[in-house]
């Protein structure tokens, strides 16, 4: 959802993000629907800055999100508003796949004792024909190449390998009585998640709880619209994709999806993050959300990866279009259909080569070069011991960054340089450390939260030797291709066959950047005009596009739509360009009854214009603009003539969102609680499977993790972000201004804990962990409080995790104590929650070295 | 007839065309861009405190090189030690306040100041021209808010200029202009003050009791300094954010000053000639 759009909500739940801190300028949207008397609700095991404006604070327990959120499934399923209003049922019906019948064979978390139907001993993890719809299976032929490929020691990659085929309507049951349909599935599922069970998970007392369940449901509705914000206090978790799951299966239960104010507000960290997943900076993924061509999932030439991930129904009918297209874009005349386009050019993943897998792969001598743009892994990275000693294994890394930061120095100034452990001359790795324009040094765009382009222009040349990212990339490229134009090797024919060839302007010979804009765009390649959209784009290689999602950018030649600056109070159609199609709010078809009436006054978005015979609104629809919305589909239409006049989900299959995900996750049909990998206290909810079954661990000796309960271990650790500093400090902890603001390390400890050692506002404490020790100092604060987790009081350490040895704010790494772990979904680590041990005091080895000093 | 603007021109005491700042602490977030980008558009160097331990406050106070300064004050637990979770509505519990110069209708700081360094401008601002500033500091403790500060570095008196050289410029103060939530606004004295009573009787509905602003000569307390041109919306007791709440100008103090002298040396010259009589 845009995050204007929070400015139309009638209550706003802010969870698992320190919104007023770390997105400041969207917390002013926060602000208006407040102003207009909006009730702003902050759940989070601190009282941070966002608490401080909100009306209610509710403390958590970090790791317990999901069990907060199933009781607010429970709740409202069990509501009376939910059960009367008929507006609930009517857009569950319509709108999601809660009437679909699930595979008979199915078995829920309730009925194994906290694992699904379908999981794998052997290989740990699972096999999805079980969570299909009812009268259909996957597609053939994979589960037996997946088989192979685990053998051979390879990880299936998820998002490819469950891709189904669907024939014809679903099974399903529009009473949703059925004990086989999805609703009744889901409501059985979290039938256990009462108002009881999550004050004893998560520390929520049930009157607290009851309190938000109520304020929620009854700010949802015909004329009402809830929404919630998340950041990466979500994502961060083995669990991370199914608790933002479980807060999208809450907003379809609740109506609040597609329409203005609801919905939910995935808050990105950093400028353009967004951008980078959207013409991604990822290993798995191609630019528009198609997935890098992956050995697992059957990907050995273009027709098998097409016939593996085109839907026969939807908008990802179209998928062979945005594929052949993005090959034409960046091969040109070398992509022909007699060659698969140059499909054989693109790499082939094997495995996991995200950012946690690849750091034991530096240590363990498997990956030899690094490229470090933006990043500094020495301080932000999990586990950074090991990832530094990773960094010091390589033959050779690039630098580029304004500042010599950590991961640039950490050869000869480090903790373990410092203490003796590493010697420099030990140390092989070359960097090259390279200076960067910053922000005001160069053209570009960002693409923010809500998918929002929007250009920015250079305002002063960089320095010196200072150069912009497209500058470094664009010159690389022509360096490899000098360096590789007569090698007949597999990667010299790929790198031959890319094209290059932009215009360069200005003092330094930049790259034209708009030329980036029009290939991204997409065009005709008989006579590279620019197409107005992704409609124009073809699958037989007459036209050529960068990345899909952002086809009608730039329109026509020199239509810079990100450059756009014409504001308003709904909309905004004239700001910038949003991706796709410059719609605000996606699926916005929901935000019309299946009729195609608004549902109600108050928030009207787009309609069904009867005479006009087509959708008309505030903003860009997302349907077929003039599908009516009784529109049936013929038995056998393809794409999106196979989708009724009111299925307004047409990225899905059917055109319904999913209460239960057939596909697409790794760990599970449906959200269900697990602790966090380690956990002071055991699952109460299925005591027989603690933690996800299918989590993707890193048993290493340099990476050892806690067991649950280890009474070594027994305060749960939380880090995050500060509004001061950035991200691992790159960009904030060397600038003077910012670095005065929060100029040292700390960790936040209340006052009933610090009392149990003794310690003082302001003192040195100790954190320790099986990774490793630090030594911070304590702020000891009545906002960090003890919360009541299975009968005993459970407490909670906070810690930035911005400090590092360089610059001006200086302080030890709070990722030194943290493990790499993955999300099997997302890969993303668990920083949010980890178990830890505290003492008064500093490290004794610092104490000596300071000593030593003096 | 009286107009609104002349009606709240007899509230706020400023001169016409006087430009001010409202800062609304109940739409404060305390991220403290104001601080940033004072210190940016002005070229202020970063102060050396280090870590403090005062809540999320680091840089302590107004001073020569600090001209927006963003308070934290935590109130959280009650007396058992209880942690609220319903919040009174807009900023609780974790007060933060965003203090600049006053820009007093009266300035003490000007009134002391023996060089004429610091002027009113054609904006009804307070400024001090650096080129003219001996460093005499008499500014220092005419101030009953503690906003002028001597410079160890070039040894001259700093303080907020309401980004005169901006509003030469047409442009908005540095700190306005970054604030994400509209905590800081800016414009014509009288105008703010219209929006600022609209605002408080708006959170009085809302049942934010507490508020009021701090600097209105309808409520009191602003003495012989007649008014601020830059005032404050506050929801606890003004001292609560290092704010007197009765400000005064020593400049007030001198009539009974020299009055007191002028007595004393009546009484004594008196009981001199009369001790002499006695010989």
């Amino acid at each position: 959802m845009p995050q204007q759009s929070l400015a139309d909500s009638d209550c706003v739940i802010i969870m698992g993000s320190n919104m007023a801190e770390n997105h400041p300028v969207g917390f002013r949207f926060v602000m208006k629907a407040k102003e207009r008397g909006a009730t702003i609700i902050h759940i989070d095991p601190r009282f941070s800055r966002t608490s401080a404006m909100a009306d209610v604070h509710v403390p958590i327990r970090a790791g317990s999100d999901l069990a907060f959120l199933g009781g607010l499934i429970n709740y409202t399923l069990n509501s009376e508003r939910w059960n009367n209003d008929p507006f609930f049922r009517e857009f569950v019906q319509h709108y999601t796949n809660g009437p679909a019948l699930i595979n008979e064979d199915f078995r829920d978390t309730e009925d194994l004792a906290g694992k699904f139907s379908g999981f794998d001993p052997e290989t740990g993890e699972y096999e999805f024909e079980t969570w299909q719809y009812a009268g259909e299976s996957q597609k053939s032929d994979e589960s037996e190449e997946e088989q192979d490929e685990q053998e051979a020691g390879q990880t299936a990659e998820a998002e490819s390998e469950i891709t189904e085929e669907l024939s014809e309507e679903l099974s399903q049951d529009p009473t949703m009585e059925d004990p086989r349909c999805a609703f009744q599935i889901i409501k059985r599922h979290f039938s256990r998640y009462t108002p009881e069970m999550v004050e004893q998970v998560s520390g929520v007392p049930k009157e607290l709880f009851l309190q938000v369940a109520e304020k929620l449901v009854n700010s949802s509705g015909r004329d009402r619209t809830s929404s919630f914000c998340y950041a990466v206090a979500w994502t961060q978790h083995t669990t991370g994709t199914q608790i933002i799951s479980c807060c999208a299966l809450l907003q379809l239960l609740l109506g609040n999806m597609g329409r203005p104010g609801g919905g939910i507000l995935a808050l990105r960290g950093h400028a353009t993050i967004q951008g980078s997943t959207d013409i991604p900076t990822l290993y798995n993924l191609l630019p528009g959300y198609m997935p890098m061509p992956s050995i697992a999932s059957g990907h050995s030439n273009l027709k098998d990866y097409i016939r593996v991930q085109q839907h026969r129904t939807g908008w990802w009918h179209n998928f062979p279009k945005y594929i052949i297209s993005l090959l034409k874009a960046w091969y040109g005349d070398a992509a022909t259909e007699e060659n698969d386009y140059g499909f054989d050019y693109l790499p082939k993943i094997s495995g996991d080569y995200s950012f946690s897998a690849m750091m034991p792969m530096m240590k363990d001598g498997t990956l030899k070069g690094l490229f470090c743009m933006g990043m500094n892994p020495a301080v932000g990275g999990q586990n950074s011991r090991l990832i530094r000693e990773g960094l010091a294994n390589l033959d050779w890394m690039v630098m580029r960054d304004p500042y010599e930061i950590e991961s640039a120095a950490f050869w000869y100034d480090s903790p373990e340089v410092r203490n003796g452990e590493i010697r420099p001359e030990d140390i092989k790795t070359e960097i090259f450390f390279l200076p960067p324009a910053v922000t005001p040094e160069k053209d570009g765009s960002y693409t923010n939260t809500q998918r929002l382009v929007q250009w920015h222009e250079k305002a002063v040349d960089p320095p010196g030797e200072c150069r912009s990212e497209p500058w470094f990339m664009y010159y690389l490229g022509r360096r490899l291709k000098a360096l590789y134009a007569d090698d007949d090797s597999a990667k010299g024919r790929q790198i031959q066959a890319l094209t290059w060839g932009y215009d360069t302007e200005g003092k330094h010979g930049d790259p034209v950047l708009e030329q980036i804009v029009e290939e991204i765009n997409g065009y005709t390649v008989a006579d590279r005009k620019l197409v107005s959209g992704f409609a124009d784009l073809k699958d037989d290689g007459s036209t050529a596009c960068g990345c899909w999602i952002y086809s009608g950018i730039m329109p026509e030649s020199g239509v810079n739509q990100a450059r756009r600056r014409k504001g308003d109070d709904r909309a905004a159609l004239g700001w910038g360009f949003a991706w796709p199609d410059n719609r605000r709010i996606l699926y916005n078809r929901a935000s019309a009854d299946p009729q195609g009436r608004p549902w109600s006054e108050e928030k009207r978005w787009i309609w069904w214009d009867e005479e006009l015979g087509r959708w008309t609104g505030y903003d860009s629809p997302d349907f077929p603009a003039s599908k009516s919305p009784d529109y049936e589909p013929e038995p056998e239409s393809v794409g999106m003539e196979a989708h009724r006049g009111d299925a307004p989900f047409v990225m899905m299959p059917h055109g319904r969102a999913l209460l239960f995900a057939s596909t697409g996750l790794r760990d599970g049909p449906i959200p269900t609680h697990y602790e966090p990998w380690e956990t002071p206290v055991t699952n109460l909810i299925y005591p027989e499977q603690a933690r996800s079954p299918v989590v993707t661990t890193f048993d290493r000796a340099d990476n050892r993790y806690h067991e649950i309960g280890d009474p070594r271990f027994p305060y749960v650790m939380t880090t995050y972000r500060l509004t001061e500093h950035h991200t691992a400090g790159g960009m904030s902890r060397f600038v003077p201004w910012l670095a005065e603001l929060q100029p040292g390390g700390f960790a936040e400890i209340s006052p009933e804990l610090a009392g149990e050692f003794g310690v003082d506002n302001g003192d040195w404490i100790t954190i320790t962990t099986l990774r490793g020790s630090i030594e911070t100092r304590a702020l000891v604060t009545e906002r960090m409080q003890p919360l009541q987790v299975h009968g005993r009081a459970i407490h909670q350490v906070g810690m930035p995790w911005h400090y590092g040895w360089g610059g001006i704010a200086t302080g030890d790494i709070a990722n030194d104590l943290s493990a790499l772990i993955e999300d099997p979904n997302s890969r993303i680590h668990q920083a949010k929650a980890f178990t830890c041990d505290i003492s008064r005091g500093r490290l004794p080895s610092r104490v000596r070295s300071d000593a030593d000093g003096e | 007839m009286v107009s609104s603007a002349e009606r709240n021109r007899s509230r706020t005491g400023a001169r016409e065309g006087a430009m001010g700042f409202l800062t609304d602490t109940t739409l404060c977030i305390g991220c403290k861009a104001c601080e940033v980008a004072c210190k940016q558009w002005n070229q202020l160097p970063a102060d050396d405190f280090g870590f403090t331990g005062h809540s999320y406050d680091n840089t302590n106070d107004l001073a020569a090189e600090t001209w927006r300064h963003v308070s934290f004050v935590e109130q959280i637990a009650d007396g058992e030690g209880a942690r609220p979770t319903s919040l009174r509505a807009f900023q609780s519990n974790w007060l933060m306040m965003s203090d600049v110069c006053k820009h007093c209708v009266n300035a003490g700081c000007l009134e002391a100041c023996p060089t004429g360094a610091i002027i009113r401008t054609e904006f009804d601002t307070v400024v001090i021209q650096q080129d003219i500033c001996n460093g005499c500091g008499y500014c220092v403790p005419a101030c009953p808010f503690g906003v002028p500060a001597l410079s160890p570095i070039d040894n001259k008196a700093h303080k907020c200029t309401l980004c005169y050289d901006r509003l030469k410029g047409g442009m908005e103060p540095a700190c306005a202009k970054a604030c994400p939530t509209d905590s800081i606004q800016f414009g014509l004295v009288d105008e703010l003050m219209e929006r600022a009573g609209q605002r408080v009787a708006s959170l009085n509905d809302r049942g934010v009791d507490g508020a009021y602003i701090y600097g209105d000569r309808e409520t009191g307390g602003t003495h012989g300094i007649d008014g601020l041109n830059a005032f404050f919306i506050l929801t606890a007791p003004s001292e609560v954010y290092n704010l007197p709440a009765e400000p005064e100008l020593p400049q007030d103090k001198t009539f009974s000053g020299y009055a007191s002298t002028i007595l004393a040396a009546a009484v004594f010259s008196i009981g001199a000639a009369l001790s002499l009589r006695g010989r």
